[in-house]
Formats: C-alpha cells, sequence, structure tokens
C-alpha cells in the first residue's frame, strides 16, 4: 500500500525530481531594515587576534565608513563578510535570511554582495570593455558563459557605466595600461555593473588626485539609499567628506560609533590614533 | 636402534673427553703416541691418518669420524685443509702435506714435521679427495671441533652449522658443552639444539621441556623440528602447536620490524633525494627540475673519485660526499645565477626552463661518460647485516644510509638555525623587500641556498651510487618521488621533509608485500594525489597569515 | 556568431587555416597523382609524417588552451592523447581477429601469450568502432574530470597543479607497464591491420587519416577559437590572471576550469586516437612525464595563449626533432634542452610573440 503511493509519487508528471531542481538560494530579506548583522565574530591567526567578540550593524541604504589603525582587523572583516575567511566562531548574516557563513565566495557575490579590493584587481590583460562585461550582473554558469553573446541592452549599461567612471575613451584599451587611479575608477564601475545590495569599498581614494578623490565622494554618497555602502578608509578627509555614521575598530573590536564628530571628540578614539 | 646408537656416542664422547683431558695433561704436545690409548676395537688414530690416502669414501669416513674423536691439533687444520681441497700426499710415502698457493709456487707443509717442499707444479702429490657425504662429516667434525674452539664467533658458526642439518648423533656432543658455555647466544642456540633432539625422547617430561625451549626460539630448525614433531599424547600436541603459533607470531612481528626497517632505508633516500629540494622549492619557492640531474651529479663524481683512488674503496666513499657536495653545489649556484635568477616570481617559467637545464646536464654527462651505466664499488665495510637476532638481519648498507641521512639533516638543521646564511635564507624566504631593506643581500643568499640545496642533492648522489647502477636517467627516476615527497610534508618545512620522506618510504614497503613494487608505487603516488587536493599545504603547513594567501 | 565572424580579428588563424586547406589538397596530389618517379612525388612516409605532426599540433592546441588562456600548466596531457590513443588501439587490436600470430579470434595475441583464456571487462565493446569512438572522448575526459573535480574544488593551482598532473601520468605510466593490466605491457598494442575495413598499409588509407587529422585539427581550432572567444573565454583568461577577483565577481572557478579541462583532454584524447593508427603502435612511453612536459614546450615556442602559436609550435619543433635524431642524434637533446632555457628567458611570447613585436615597433 505504502509502496504504492511512493510509486505513484514518484510517476508523477506534474512534478519534477527534488534532486533537478537547482537550489536557489533564498532572496534576500530586509524586513527589519538591517542588510548585514556580524555578531559576535572571533578570529585568529596563530594566536594573533584579528578579530575579537565584532558586531555590527549595517541598515540598508545606509553609508557606513569604518576607520581604525593597522591591524584593526578591517580587511579581515571584509575577507569574512565576502566568504575568503572562515572566523573561528560567530555569525554572520545577510538580511535575514542569508547565512554568510554557510556560503562561498561566487554565492556570496551572487546573492548581492560587491568588493572592491584595497589593492585595485582588475583583469589587466582585458580590455575594460571586458572587464565591466565580465562583472555583469548575469548568469555566469559555463553554459550560458560559452553560448550567450552580448545584448544590446548590456552594451548600453556598460556603456551607460563607462561613462561614470569617465573611461568610454578607453573601452578597447588593455586594463593594465590604466592609470592607479583610473583602474580604482574601474573597480568602482566592476562593483556596479554587479548590481550588489551591499557595497565593501576598502580604500578607494588611495592614489587618487584632489579631483577625483572629490568625484569617487560623489559617486559614493549618490550610491547611498539605492544600495547599502561600507565604506573602509584611511583617508580622514575623505572621510569627513562622506560620513554620516562613522564605525572605529580597533584590536578586532568595535571601539566607538557614531557620527564623525561624535567620533572625534570621543578620548578612547584619540588615544588609539595619538593626537589625530 | 637409535638409543643404542646414543649410548655409543655417549660412550666415544667420554673417550674424547679422556684423551682431551690427557692431551693437556701431557702439555698439549702433538704426540701421535696418544692413540695408543685408544680401544682396540677401532683402528688407531695413526691408521686413520693413513686412511685419509685411501682411495675408498667408505674408509675416508670413517678415518674421519676417530680423527675428529681424538681431536689433536692436526685434526682441525686437516680437516678444514680436506674439506677447502688443500689437503694433499706424496705419492713416495703417503705422508700429508697441506698446500698453499703462494703467488705462482705451491708451499706443501707436511703435517708431522719435516721441511716444508715448494715447487711450482703439484707433481708427486695427489689431492685427498672428498665427495658430497664427506663434505658433509667434515663440516659437521669441524663443527664439532670447533665447539671447543676458545673464540666465541667459531663456536657460534659451529652450533649454528650443526642446526642447518640437526642429527641425533652430532647434537649428542654439544650436552657436555653446554654447561661450560659462558656466552648466552652461544648456549641460547646449543639448548635449541638440544632440545630439537629431546622431542625424540621418550620421557615425555624432556619432550615437554623441550617445546617450552622451543618455543622460546626463533631459530628455523626450531620451527622446522616442531612442525615435524608428531606427538601421540593430546597435551603435547597441543603444546606443539601453541608453540608453533607463539613462534609464526613473533617471526611475523620480525618479518614487520624488517619491512619497517627497508622502509625507513628506502625512505631516508627518499628524504636525502627531497631534502635539497626542500630547500630550493621550500624556501625559495624556485621548481628546480634539474633536481635530479644534481643527484645524478653527485653519483658520477662518486664514481670519478673511485676511479682516482684505486685501491681505496672505503676512503674514496668518505672522500666523495664533500667532493659531491661542492661539484652539486657549483653547478648548482650556474644554474640559479645563469637561469634562475631571472625568472624569481614566474615558478611555471623556471620549471620549464630547469627542465631545459637537466635535458642538457643528461646529454653533456652522456657525452662524457658515455651513455652505458657505471657501477661503483661498495666499501667492505658497507657489506654484510647487523644481526640482531635469528630472523632479523639489518644490512649495513641500509644502516648507513639511514644515519648518514639523520646526518645530513642534523647539519642542515643546524645550518639553517645557527648560521648567518641560515638566519639570512629564512629572512629572504619570509620577505624578500624587508630583508633586503635590513642589509640582507639577497642575491648572494639566493646563490648560496640555491648552492647549498644541490649539494646536499649531491649528497643524496653519493648515497644512491652505492645502491644502484650510476646512469644518466638516475636522476630522473627521482625527481618526482622527490616532489611528492617535498608537497606530502608541506613545503617550506624540513622537518615535514623528512616525517614524509620516512612515513613514504615505509607505507611503500608496507604494501609491497601483497600489491607488489609497481602497484605499491602507484598506490602511493595516488595517495599523494588524493591528499594534496585534501590539504594543499601538506602534513605540516606553514602558518600564518601570510601563507593564507 | 558564424565562421567568418569568428576569424574577422584572427588574421593568423586565417592564414593558418588557408594553409591547412591547401596542404590537405596537395598532398594527397602529390601522393597519389604525381607519378613516384617525379621530383614532385610526396613518398607515403612523407604523408604519414606529416599527419603524425597534426595529431601533435592538435594536443598542443589542447594544451595551449588551458596553459594559454587557464594558466594550468598541465604536465599530464600526454596522459590524455596517450589513453584516446589506447582506446583506438583496443580497437585496432580486435580488428586484427585471426590473422594475429596466434591465430585467436577473439584475444590479442598477447592475451594468448600470457595464458589468458577470457577477454578483460573492458576490452568488451572495443570491436565496435563507434564504441572505441566513444570511448576516444570518454577515457580521457573522464580522467580530466575526476582529476580536475578534485583539484579545482580544493583550489590546488599553479606548480602544485602541474605535479599533480605529473604524478598522474607517471602514475598511469607505471600501471601501463604491469602486463596484468590487460593493456599489453611493456610491449603496447601494435600489428594492427586495418580500420573501418581499410587497410593500414595502403597509401590511400594512410592520405585518409592524414586528411582526417588535418580536418581535426582545423574544426578543433574553429571550435577552441570560439570558446576563446566567448564570454567564457573571456572569465577564463580573468581567472588566469587574478582568481580570487573572478570568484568575488561571481564566478564559479572551478566549474570553469573542470570543463575547459575535461574539453582539452577530450581534444588530447582525438590526437591520440589519430596518432595510434599513423605510427602504428601505441605503448607505455607515451605517458612518460617526459612527453607531457615536451609538449609544453612546443606551446611556449611557438607562443602561447595564440592557439595558432601551439599549432606552429609542434609543427616546427617536430620537424626539427626528426631532422636531428636522424643527423645528429647527440645534438637533439642540447639543442631540446637550450630551447626550453632560452624561450622561457628571452621569448616568454615564442615565436608567435616575436613576429607581433615587430609589427608593433614598425
Amino acid at each position: 500500500m505504502k509502496s504504492g503511493q511512493a510509486l505513484r509519487e514518484l510517476t508523477r508528471r506534474d512534478q519534477v525530481f527534488e534532486f533537478l531542481i537547482k537550489p536557489r538560494p533564498p532572496e534576500l530579506d530586509v524586513r527589519h531594515n538591517i542588510i548585514l548583522y556580524l555578531e559576535a565574530l572571533n578570529k585568529s591567526f596563530d594566536g594573533f587576534k584579528a578579530i575579537s567578540n565584532l558586531n555590527l550593524y549595517i541598515e540598508t541604504g545606509e553609508l557606513r565608513c569604518i576607520i581604525g589603525p593597522n591591524g584593526a582587523g578591517k580587511s579581515t572583516m571584509m575577507d569574512i563578510i565576502t566568504g575568503k575567511t572562515r572566523p573561528d566562531s560567530g555569525q554572520a548574516w545577510f538580511g535575514q535570511r542569508l547565512d554568510l557563513l554557510s556560503m562561498d565566495e561566487p554565492q556570496i557575490a551572487e546573492a548581492g554582495i560587491g568588493r572592491k579590493f584595497q589593492k585595485p584587481t582588475v583583469f589587466e590583460k582585458l580590455s575594460v570593455f571586458q572587464n565591466l562585461e565580465l562583472a555583469m550582473a548575469q548568469d555566469k554558469r559555463v553554459w550560458p558563459l560559452l553560448l550567450t553573446r552580448l545584448s544590446a541592452e548590456q552594451r548600453d549599461l556598460i556603456d551607460e557605466v563607462m561613462y561614470l567612471i569617465g573611461l568610454q575613451a578607453l573601452a578597447t584599451d588593455p586594463a593594465g595600461k590604466l592609470s592607479h587611479g583610473q583602474k580604482q575608477w574601474l573597480e568602482i564601475g566592476m562593483l556596479l555593473m554587479q548590481k550588489p545590495a551591499l557595497l565593501l569599498v576598502d580604500e578607494p581614494v588611495a592614489g587618487m588626485t584632489h579631483q577625483e578623490m572629490e568625484r569617487t565622494a560623489e559617486l559614493l554618497t549618490s550610491l547611498a539609499g539605492k544600495h547599502s555602502v561600507v565604506v573602509v578608509e584611511h583617508d580622514m578627509d575623505f572621510v569627513r567628506s562622506i560620513a554620516r555614521k562613522v564605525t572605529v575598530l580597533h584590536q578586532g573590536n568595535v571601539l566607538a560609533e557614531g557620527s564623525m564628530a561624535d567620533v572625534q571628540n570621543d578620548p578612547r578614539v584619540v588615544e588609539v590614533y595619538l593626537g589625530e | 636402534m637409535r638409543k643404542r646408537m646414543r649410548e655409543r656416542t655417549t660412550i666415544t664422547m667420554a673417550r674424547s673427553l679422556l684423551s682431551l683431558l690427557l692431551f693437556f695433561l701431557l702439555g698439549g704436545c702433538p704426540s701421535p703416541s696418544l692413540s695408543a690409548v685408544q680401544a682396540t676395537d677401532e683402528p688407531t688414530l695413526q691408521d686413520a691418518w693413513k686412511t685419509l690416502t685411501d682411495k675408498s669414501y667408505r674408509n675416508k669416513e670413517k678415518a674421519i669420524a676417530i680423527i675428529a674423536r681424538n681431536n689433536t691439533a692436526e685434526a682441525y687444520p686437516v680437516m678444514k685443509a680436506m674439506l677447502e681441497g688443500k689437503l694433499y700426499f706424496s705419492a713416495r710415502d703417503k705422508a700429508l702435506f697441506i698446500v698453499e698457493k703462494q703467488g705462482k709456487n705451491h708451499k706443501f707443509t707436511p703435517l708431522f714435521g719435516g721441511k716444508s717442499i715448494t715447487q711450482t707444479n703439484k707433481h708427486g702429490f695427489d689431492k685427498v679427495k672428498i665427495n658430497n657425504r664427506l663434505r658433509t662429516r667434515l663440516r659437521q667434525a669441524l663443527a664439532q671441533l670447533q665447539l671447543r674452539h676458545p673464540d666465541r664467533d667459531l663456536r657460534l658458526t659451529a652450533v649454528q652449522e650443526l642446526l642447518k642439518r640437526p642429527d641425533p648423533g652430532t647434537a649428542g656432543l654439544i650436552q657436555d658443552v653446554v654447561k661450560k658455555e659462558t656466552d648466552p647466544e652461544v648456549r641460547t642456540a646449543m639448548r635449541t639444539l638440544l632440545a630439537i633432539n629431546q622431542l625424540d625422547s621418550t620421557d615425555r617430561n624432556k619432550q615437554r621441556k623441550a617445546i617450552s625451549e622451543l618455543a622460546g626460539s626463533l631459530n628455523p630448525s626450531a620451527l622446522n623440528a616442531l612442525s615435524a614433531y608428531r606427538p601421540t599424547d593430546a597435551t603435547l600436541k597441543n603444546l606443539a602447536s601453541a608453540a608453533i603459533r607463539n613462534i609464526n607470531e613473533r617471526r611475523e612481528r620480525y618479518d614487520r620490524a624488517e619491512m619497517v626497517f627497508f622502509g625507513l632505508s628506502l625512505g631516508s633516500v627518499l628524504a636525502l633525494a627531497a631534502i635539497g629540494l626542500a630547500i630550493t622549492f621550500g624556501v625559495m619557492g624556485v621548481i628546480n627540475m634539474a633536481h635530479g640531474e644534481l643527484i645524478m651529479i653527485g653519483a658520477y663524481t662518486t664514481y670519478v673519485i673511485q676511479l682516482l683512488m684505486p685501491g681505496h674503496i672505503g676512503l674514496s666513499v668518505i672522500v666523495a660526499v664533500p667532493a659531491a657536495f661542492v661539484v652539486s653545489a657549483l653547478v648548482g649556484m650556474a644554474i640559479e645565477l645563469s637561469v634562475i635568477r631571472h625568472l624569481y616570481g614566474r615558478p611555471l617559467e623556471t620549471l620549464l626552463a630547469t627542465f631545459g637545464v637537466s635535458l642538457i646536464l643528461q646529454q653533456a654527462v652522456r657525452s662524457i661518460f658515455s651513455p652505458l651505466n657505471r657501477s661503483v664499488e661498495t666499501p667492505e665495510w658497507m657489506s654484510g647485516a647487523f644481526q640482531v637476532n635469528e630472523v632479523l638481519a639489518l644490512t649495513w648498507n641500509r644502516l648507513y644510509i639511514i644515519i648518514f641521512c639523520l646526518i645530513v639533516f642534523a647539519t642542515l638543521i643546524l645550518v639553517m638555525k645557527k648560521t648567518l646564511l641560515g638566519l639570512q635564507v629564512r629572512a629572504v624566504s619570509q620577505n624578500r623587500l624587508m630583508a633586503r631593506a635590513m642589509g640582507v643581500r639577497s642575491k648572494w643568499v639566493d646563490a648560496l641556498t640555491f648552492g647549498l640545496g644541490s649539494g646536499i642533492a649531491g649528497m643524496a648522489g653519493v648515497a644512491l651510487s652505492l645502491l644502484t647502477n650510476v646512469g644518466t636517467n638516475l636522476g630522473q627516476a627521482y625527481i618526482i618521488d622527490s616532489f611528492m615527497v617535498v608537497v606530502f610534508g608541506g613545503v617550506g618545512n624540513l622537518w615535514g621533509t623528512l616525517v614524509a620522506g620516512m612515513s613514504l618510504g615505509v607505507i611503500n614497503k608496507l604494501l609491497e608485500p601483497w600489491a607488489g613494487a609497481v602497484l605499491a608505487k602507484i598506490l602511493v603516488l595516488v595517495f599523494i594525489i588524493l591528499f594534496i587536493q585534501k590539504r594543499p599545504t601538506g602534513l605540516f603547513p606553514q602558518r600564518g597569515r601570510a601563507a593564507e594567501d | 556568431m558564424g565562421m567568418l565572424d569568428l576569424l574577422r580579428n584572427d588574421k593568423a588563424g586565417r592564414w593558418m587555416l588557408a594553409t591547412l586547406l591547401l596542404v590537405s589538397v596537395l598532398v594527397p596530389v602529390l601522393n597519389l597523382l604525381v607519378p613516384q618517379d617525379s621530383a614532385f612525388h610526396l613518398s607515403t612516409y612523407a604523408v604519414t609524417l606529416l599527419g603524425k605532426y597534426l595529431t601533435y599540433a592538435l594536443l598542443a592546441l589542447a594544451a595551449d588552451l588551458v596553459w594559454g588562456y587557464l594558466g594550468i600548466l598541465s604536465l599530464g596531457h600526454g596522459a590524455f592523447f596517450a589513453l584516446g590513443g589506447y582506446a583506438m588501439g583496443m580497437y585496432l587490436m580486435r580488428q586484427i581477429g585471426e590473422r594475429g600470430v596466434y591465430g585467436d579470434p577473439l584475444l590479442p595475441d598477447f592475451m594468448v601469450f600470457l595464458n589468458w583464456h577470457e577477454l578483460p571487462w573492458f576490452w568488451h565493446g572495443f570491436d565496435q568502432f563507434w564504441f572505441a569512438a566513444l570511448m576516444v572522448l570518454l577515457v580521457p575526459g573522464l580522467l580530466a574530470y575526476v582529476l580536475g573535480f578534485l583539484a579545482f574544488r580544493s583550489r590546488v593551482t599553479g606548480v602544485y597543479l602541474s605535479i599533480i598532473t605529473q604524478a598522474t601520468t607517471y602514475a598511469l605510466m607505471l600501471a601501463f607497464f604491469r602486463n596484468e593490466m590487460g593493456f599489453g605491457g611493456n610491449n603496447g598494442l601494435t600489428d594492427f591491420k586495418d580500420l573501418l575495413g581499410f587497410d593500414l598499409r595502403t597509401d590511400h588509407t594512410r592520405i585518409g587519416l592524414f586528411l582526417a587529422s588535418s580536418a581535426a585539427l582545423g574544426l578543433a581550432y574553429l571550435l577552441t577559437r570560439y570558446i576563446v572567444c566567448s564570454r567564457l573565454g573571456l572569465a577564463s583568461v580573468a581567472i588566469r590572471d587574478a582568481e580570487s577577483r573572478s570568484r568575488f565577481i561571481g564566478y564559479r572557478v572551478e566549474n570553469i576550469k573542470l570543463w575547459v579541462f575535461v574539453y582539452s583532454a577530450v581534444l588530447a584524447g582525438i590526437a591520440g586516437a589519430l596518432y595510434v593508427p599513423q605510427v602504428g603502435i601505441i605503448n607505455p612511453g607515451e605517458f612518460s612525464p617526459l612527453n607531457s612536459i615536451e609538449l609544453v614546450i612546443w606551446v611556449a615556442i611557438g607562443g602561447r595563449g595564440t592557439l595558432y602559436g601551439a599549432v606552429v609550435g609542434a609543427l616546427l619543433v617536430n620537424y626539427a626533432k626528426t631532422y636531428f635524431t636522424a643527423a645528429l642524434p647527440e645534438v637533439w637533446l642540447f639543442a631540446l634542452g637550450g630551447l626550453f632555457v632560452l624561450v622561457t628567458l628571452y621569448l616568454p611570447k615564442g615565436i608567435v610573440g616575436l613576429r607581433r613585436m615587430r609589427e608593433e615597433r614598425a
């Protein structure tokens, strides 16, 4: 009786076997207006505590600056969020439903977290256009990659971004020939192509001229609202020019959080930065 | 029948003891007159000497028995000479001579005094001929004589000789000797021999004792005797089979120990071949495909040194160690300066270029030394074996390889830990830029490090030349294995290399009995390939944040 | 994207394909139609030699795809080549039938010699060409899949990967040397008679094999070129140059690597299958690590990451090898070794790069 039922279940035409369905990650859920939860994170390298009991929440559409001296754990935190490093303990959630610690780098990227690295890493042998084409949000599985061609819509999108980052004249140049600042822009452009819900931007203005810096500040502020943006930066002037809320990391822990003015007046922060 | 024989042997034993006693009392003078004391129902000793020249093997056999029983001073050398075919008698008066070859001449020394005769040919002398039956008898007789010899080693070989063919006649001799024996090893062997004989005893108690004695022995004869033992009694049968199980278990344990020893020696070869690579690959991040050829050059250096020092084989091997180090180190430094220097940071290109170098080196050596294999002579002190017990023998050459490997390794660790070069090497390998900023001349350090790694490869070549033929392909056979060892142990970790080499050697040897040599090797390769997938950083990975990138 | 579209930006590729086409017309004409005593006659030996070079070129093309575009220096591509060759060899072996020395209708000679009485299970089906052809694709592909699946998933890269591939081909060589494996041991498979009913010794069959090799090379070039120009090709280059960065923009690096690697292995297998009937033998020596590393130098000399460079390199080096080993056998290893060193030191882009450099300067 039971087996007969099971057989009937098996032969039902209107259903597909479970293992044939591509597992889809749950959608990003930001009902509580918080896009990133980091709770009680710990990570040590050979006894050195890079992250210790770190708690951090990023709201949707927020532009958050994270500052801190060298070795404060900023890069390690980014690594944990993007799946490069696994923490020893703690939790990291993207929205309500996505457990970042159970996902690998491509899954996290696909779920909507984009990252710009401290050292600009663009694909040097590929042209600016191709760099952007690769970064574009699209089906990144092997067959689709082999078969799909660039649609007019996608071309327009890339052109748009190239215009935004000011590289449209260099579309066919290999990215390796760009100046340092241009590479930074290209990285930001690639980040935009991914259409991420959360942007992690590591030292975006290193090696930029003052004008470029201003444009970057403009761009990042304009992005906030549509996206959530987390900026890690050393340049205090830059942070001052964009920051609404600042988090200070020290020894892998949140030392202070608040507006730039609040943070700057916090004696602990002053002590850490020795007179800044 | 057997019982009577035993009684007779006891009597003859007593007689020979008596004659021995007299022999000593009379100041040990070799006097044939002693034979007068002999009982009359047997031919005298003097007759026996004469009988040796007889044509009948049967008579000669009897004569040997008498000579052995009397055991005069001549008995031992004569029987030995006879066994070796050096006993002659003059055709004229049938006097016995022992012949020695001196250059082209033959020196005939008479047995019972008189002038020795030296001549180029053997005219006028006839050989005392023996057959296989006599040979066996002679060996046994010699063994019996040896049992009383003051030299402990001679006594031991004698007992072992007897153990190979235990027969009740000879074993009876032991009974008295064993009580006087002081050396524990000889005594154990003697007791085993006795016990083997006592298995045939009619006395159940004696049999039981014999079984328990044999259970403790590892001698193959003990096992054979126990297997052939057919008691009617169920208790004894059980005892015997328990003893056999016990012996087999212990033999297996020792066999396994031997496997591990083989494995360790193979592992030492692997580790030796790999240590040099661990430095160039691990510490410097350079893939040197010509590493095998540096080993090969070390082996050829040994060969050349031996050619240069004929007649000093033992010394030449010792000289070859530093020589091979220097030669290979120089070649290695030349490679570093001319090729690798220009390819730092491009590991795959380095791999290809050094592979090219390896082809050139191979062809160069082939052109110089011909493509034929050469062989290096093994010095005497490396042949033979260290006998742990009757089952387990550790051959000296394998033992020396292990020791050599450990010495090389210890020296290397010392160099890396205690010398300035070691410090600089570690500094450069950890952070090239920082080291340079601190005033380390990184280019020099690179060249020296590479030289050090190459030199060690050369020393590995010395060891290999003593194990296999020296050919141009010698190194190629080891390059993949060496890489496997380094990767398995964890790149940049010298201890890891040692442990990996040893464990791979042991795994290989333990697999061999049931998989065969080739399949064992394949299995080990597959194992490492899978292992690297699981732990790409090896057994002992370098830790820390830098290693994560 | 049509074929023309594919070649629009590929001048060198157009040249190469045109030459290939020209040779494919000329060679049969010179061999079959020109009388033997004419100076323009091309001997069947030369035809076979050319055919062999073309299979090497196909192998080099396969290796260049993974090395030049994906950054995987495979030192085990010879293994895929040999596996394809063995699959074809097994078919050819079964075709011998009763014409073997021992005249056994079922068992190949070496099995009779080893006193085997039954055909091992893995030899079944190889009497059918379609099955053998399928195996030519499947066996190398499967090995590449297993190896790649394990290695790429655990992110084994660079030198480690090279050494793993080398160890794989080495282990396979040792295994195929064993008689118990059932592949003819040391001697391998040989004494082939015919293929699909065509006698392998006739000129026509030789020409046919040559043309098949040429067609395979041409098609493989086009297909590979298509892959390289697709977004998959772009992603491959991205992975080659910055692997972790590609992950962070959402590419499943291990999958991309895996499928390109498998495709490349299949190409190598096809090359091996075309190689075996032309040279008439396949033995475990084809698995030797030396072969695999030598083919890498064909690619390096030609110029990697260009596809046509690999083809040019394979043809040039093998022609040189044939010439030197006959004329100056002592010099060959010096020359090959020297090439390795000089090309890596002074010609990182190969011969093709040399020409391109001159163009850029002009």
